[in-house]
């Protein structure tokens, strides 16, 4: 048992970190997050030149074949810098386009992974969950009205909304999650499609941009629906997985930042004539800062490795995601608490990483989510 | 990275596991520690000489010592294995985990020879005479004292929470020998027969109402000098060595005694109904059932991680307060966790014959036992965190 990064992935864990050091500061996260999108061309095609995007997808496509565990060593890296814009989103496409595989991942991918083509997925509803019941799914496929796809070519529609998308606006293609009779579907739709209205819904996290998506008879040829059925809920839930890996590796990543930040604050700030780490009430929620952060390392690292190795991935995911996601807010409410007055500030940088952390909280389930997936699989 | 079991360490599994299959015997019946008779003593004492004789007793210790020269992973399989087949409670626990390795590591040739074989056959048994009634926390502050006199040490005073004292033969005691000096720098490491005239034991009750720990008196107590375990007045960093392998120690064993908690705490939730609905099927018994898991895990993860480093050649370190911290503050919140699921019923000494409830008192023990939770966040936010002194 080696329960630890191996070398090269240790030397990928310092490049991704130099480089996040060197090209996007602090400043510069806070000057993309008052944009409209929140990125910066010259900034996106320097990370894919890194290979950054879908590093863990097959080399067929243009990826770096690498696995889930390097995917989640450069996910923390740039969650510790706070890192905006869509690369979380974009391999989550990328890794549902690779997994349904077919002539539109070929078509799409390597322009995805050399950064001139940008992908996103429209997938969850108002009034739905990231669970994806088709029965309750308010965007819907449907045949002028009818309730068959198979023999249409160009009169299939698609209605509805989407809400929560990541930098809609940014993506030349929407992949989207939908409902067809009582079965899901996937589809990939160009964003120029006729009756596809994007709106931006600012959120919580200005460095990642949030859209809403209105369908109306938008019209989807046979060569748009990428699976359905058995074929659609397994490509979505294994890409989901890897998804999850990263956005907890990337909660990971703030994990480590609020706790060296904390914790060099506390050795600095004096009240009564001492440094406030001096004080036991103070060190103790430092401690509890490590233990959380040290802990949340474990779950994911484990998930990782039990999706690199085809384990029961499924339960590996959800305990992390139920952990991490937890642990986070715990993190940055003991963080906040420790800076005082200082860390309420917009001025202070903790506040971005605290509404990352809310926003990553959230996605893809959030613990009372995967807390009754685990009871399933536990309990039935 | 590389979760699987190394070959080697399967086949230490396996041939463990088929040695355990063949050698494991009946369990005692009704027993819950504490509340032993000769024949419960027996028993453990039985078990410690089998695994001598099979060649298991002192895994993880050096060849040269008679040990089997385990790895940390080895030794935790080891533990993890000797659990999950039922075996008897680990009578040598101190001697084997605590004791014999620092006689190793400071103790002189003829000290070595004469305790390190006898701790191995379960000939002897240890204690670990070490908290005071007024020196928990602040153990340094220890007061039992000893004066040479001669060859001897004569030593007087009270320790208490001693687990096994009531059947051990010998004691490793941490004495002060210099009042004059700074606290930390007046304590020696002495090893006591605990059948020299004036050592008297008193059994300990506790709230959950048994008896699993002891007060000790001495009184006018003769120890010869060659007994010293490691220099005078250095006893403080003898005694610290030990205290660090006591919490990297724990985690393998106690794991496996939460999993089967969680086990029939899952069995009860399938087939109990409150108001005619299956525990399985309220949304809020789900939750705190995943959770429960969630933090099992968690431990389960943390403690392999240690284990890595470990195995890796990093010592046990200051990290080993983050399991002690973790799994005493779990297992309280797995307690609570199955109290609240059973209900009503959990209280009842006729249900599970009271073990929910004995469980659930026993667990505010584990945030105090082998250091407090307070004293393991001081010890994480100075020696690991780097921040300044709090008291």
């Amino acid at each position: 048992m080696y329960f630890d990064l191996s070398k090269p992935q240790k030397l990928l864990q310092q490049s991704v970190r130099d480089f996040c050091k060197r090209e996007i500061p602090i400043s510069r996260v806070r000057a993309l997050m008052e944009t409209d999108s929140a990125m910066d061309d010259s900034l996106w095609m320097e990370m894919a030149e890194q290979g950054w995007i879908g590093l863990h997808l097959d080399e067929q496509y243009g990826g770096l074949g690498l696995g889930p565990v390097e995917l989640s060593v450069v996910a923390e890296e740039l969650g510790r810098a706070c890192v905006p814009g869509p690369w979380l989103s974009t391999n989550w496409a990328a890794t549902l386009l690779a997994s349904i595989g077919g002539p539109v991942a070929s078509e799409l991918l390597p322009g995805v992974f050399d950064g001139s083509m940008r992908i996103t997925i429209a997938a969850l509803e108002e009034q739905g969950s990231w669970s994806f019941d088709p029965a309750v799914m308010e965007t819907r496929l449907s045949e002028n009205g009818k309730k068959t796809v198979t023999e249409a070519v160009t009169v299939n529609v698609l209605n509805g909304r989407k809400y929560l998308v990541q930098h809609a606006q940014q993506a030349d293609h929407l992949l989207c999650v939908a409902g067809v009779d009582d079965e899901l579907c996937l589809l990939t739709i160009p964003v120029a499609s006729d009756g596809l209205r994007i709106t931006s819904t600012p959120g919580i996290d200005a460095t990642r941009k949030v859209y809403q998506c209105d369908f109306s008879n938008v019209p989807i040829r046979r060569d748009q629906i990428l699976a359905r059925g058995d074929e659609a809920r397994q490509a979505l839930q294994q890409s989901q997985n890897v998804a999850m890996v990263a956005v907890c590796s990337e909660m990971l990543g703030i994990l480590q930042w609020l706790l060296k930040t904390t914790v060099e604050y506390a050795k600095s700030r004096k009240q009564f004539d001492r440094v406030i780490g001096s004080f036991q009430v103070v060190q103790h929620m430092c401690a509890d800062l490590l233990l959380l952060t040290e802990s949340a390392r474990s779950a994911v690292w484990n998930a990782a490795w039990a999706l690199q190795e085809n384990l029961d991935a499924n339960r590996a995911v959800a305990v992390a995601k139920v952990y991490v996601s937890d642990a986070v807010r715990k993190a940055g409410n003991l963080a906040v608490q420790s800076h005082g007055g200082i860390g309420f500030t917009w001025e202070h940088d903790l506040h971005l990483y605290y509404k990352r952390a809310k926003a990553d909280e959230y996605l893809f389930g959030d613990a009372t989510f995967h807390r009754e997936r685990l009871a399933e699989m536990i309990l039935g | 990275m590389d979760l699987n079991l190394t070959p080697d360490e399967q086949k230490f599994r396996d041939e463990l596991r088929s040695w355990l299959a063949a050698n494991v015997p009946e369990p005692w019946p009704g027993h819950r520690r504490g509340e032993a008779d000769a024949g419960y003593w027996d028993h453990l004492r039985d078990w410690q000489q089998k695994l001598f004789g099979g060649g298991w007793a002192g895994v993880s210790w050096p060849v040269e010592y008679g040990g089997r020269g385990a790895s940390p992973i080895q030794q935790s399989i080891f533990l993890a294995e000797v659990a999950r087949a039922r075996a008897p409670e680990h009578f040598g626990v101190i001697g084997e985990g605590l004791v014999g390795p620092t006689i190793m590591a400071v103790g002189s040739e003829q000290q070595k020879q004469k305790f390190l074989p006898r701790i191995l056959s379960g000939k002897d048994i240890w204690c670990q005479g070490y908290s005071e009634p007024n020196s928990g926390s602040d153990l340094a502050s220890l007061s039992t004292r000893a004066i040479r006199d001669g060859e001897h040490f004569v030593v007087n005073g009270q320790k208490i929470w001693t687990s096994f004292a009531q059947i051990a033969d010998w004691c490793l005691l941490l004495v002060r020998t210099d009042t004059s000096v700074a606290k930390h720098k007046g304590i020696t490491c002495l090893l006591v027969d605990m059948k020299s005239p004036g050592v008297s034991t008193k059994p300990l009750r506790q709230m959950s109402g048994d008896s699993g720990f002891n007060e000790v008196f001495f009184t006018d107590v003769r120890v010869p000098i060659e007994n010293q375990l490691g220099e005078l007045n250095n006893g403080w960093r003898v005694g610290l060595v030990v205290l660090m392998n006591e919490r990297a120690n724990l985690g393998a064993s106690v794991y496996v005694s939460f999993e089967e908690t969680m086990r029939q705490l899952i069995e009860h939730c399938r087939t109990r109904k409150r108001n005619g609905r299956l525990l399985a099927e309220d949304p809020l018994v789900r939750q705190n059932i995943a959770q429960a898991h969630v933090e099992l895990e968690l431990f389960r993860l943390n403690t392999d991680r240690a284990l890595s480093r470990s195995n890796a050649g990093e010592t046990p370190g200051p990290e080993g307060s983050i399991l002690k911290l973790y799994w005493s503050e779990m297992n309280q919140r797995l307690s609570q966790t199955a109290m609240e699921i059973l209900g009503d019923t959990a209280q009842l000494s006729t249900f599970d014959n009271g073990n929910w409830a004995y469980r659930y008192l026993r667990s505010r023990g584990n945030t105090i036992e082998g250091g407090t939770s307070e004293i393991q966040r001081n010890i994480l936010a100075e020696r690991v965190l780097g921040m300044p002194k709090s008291y």
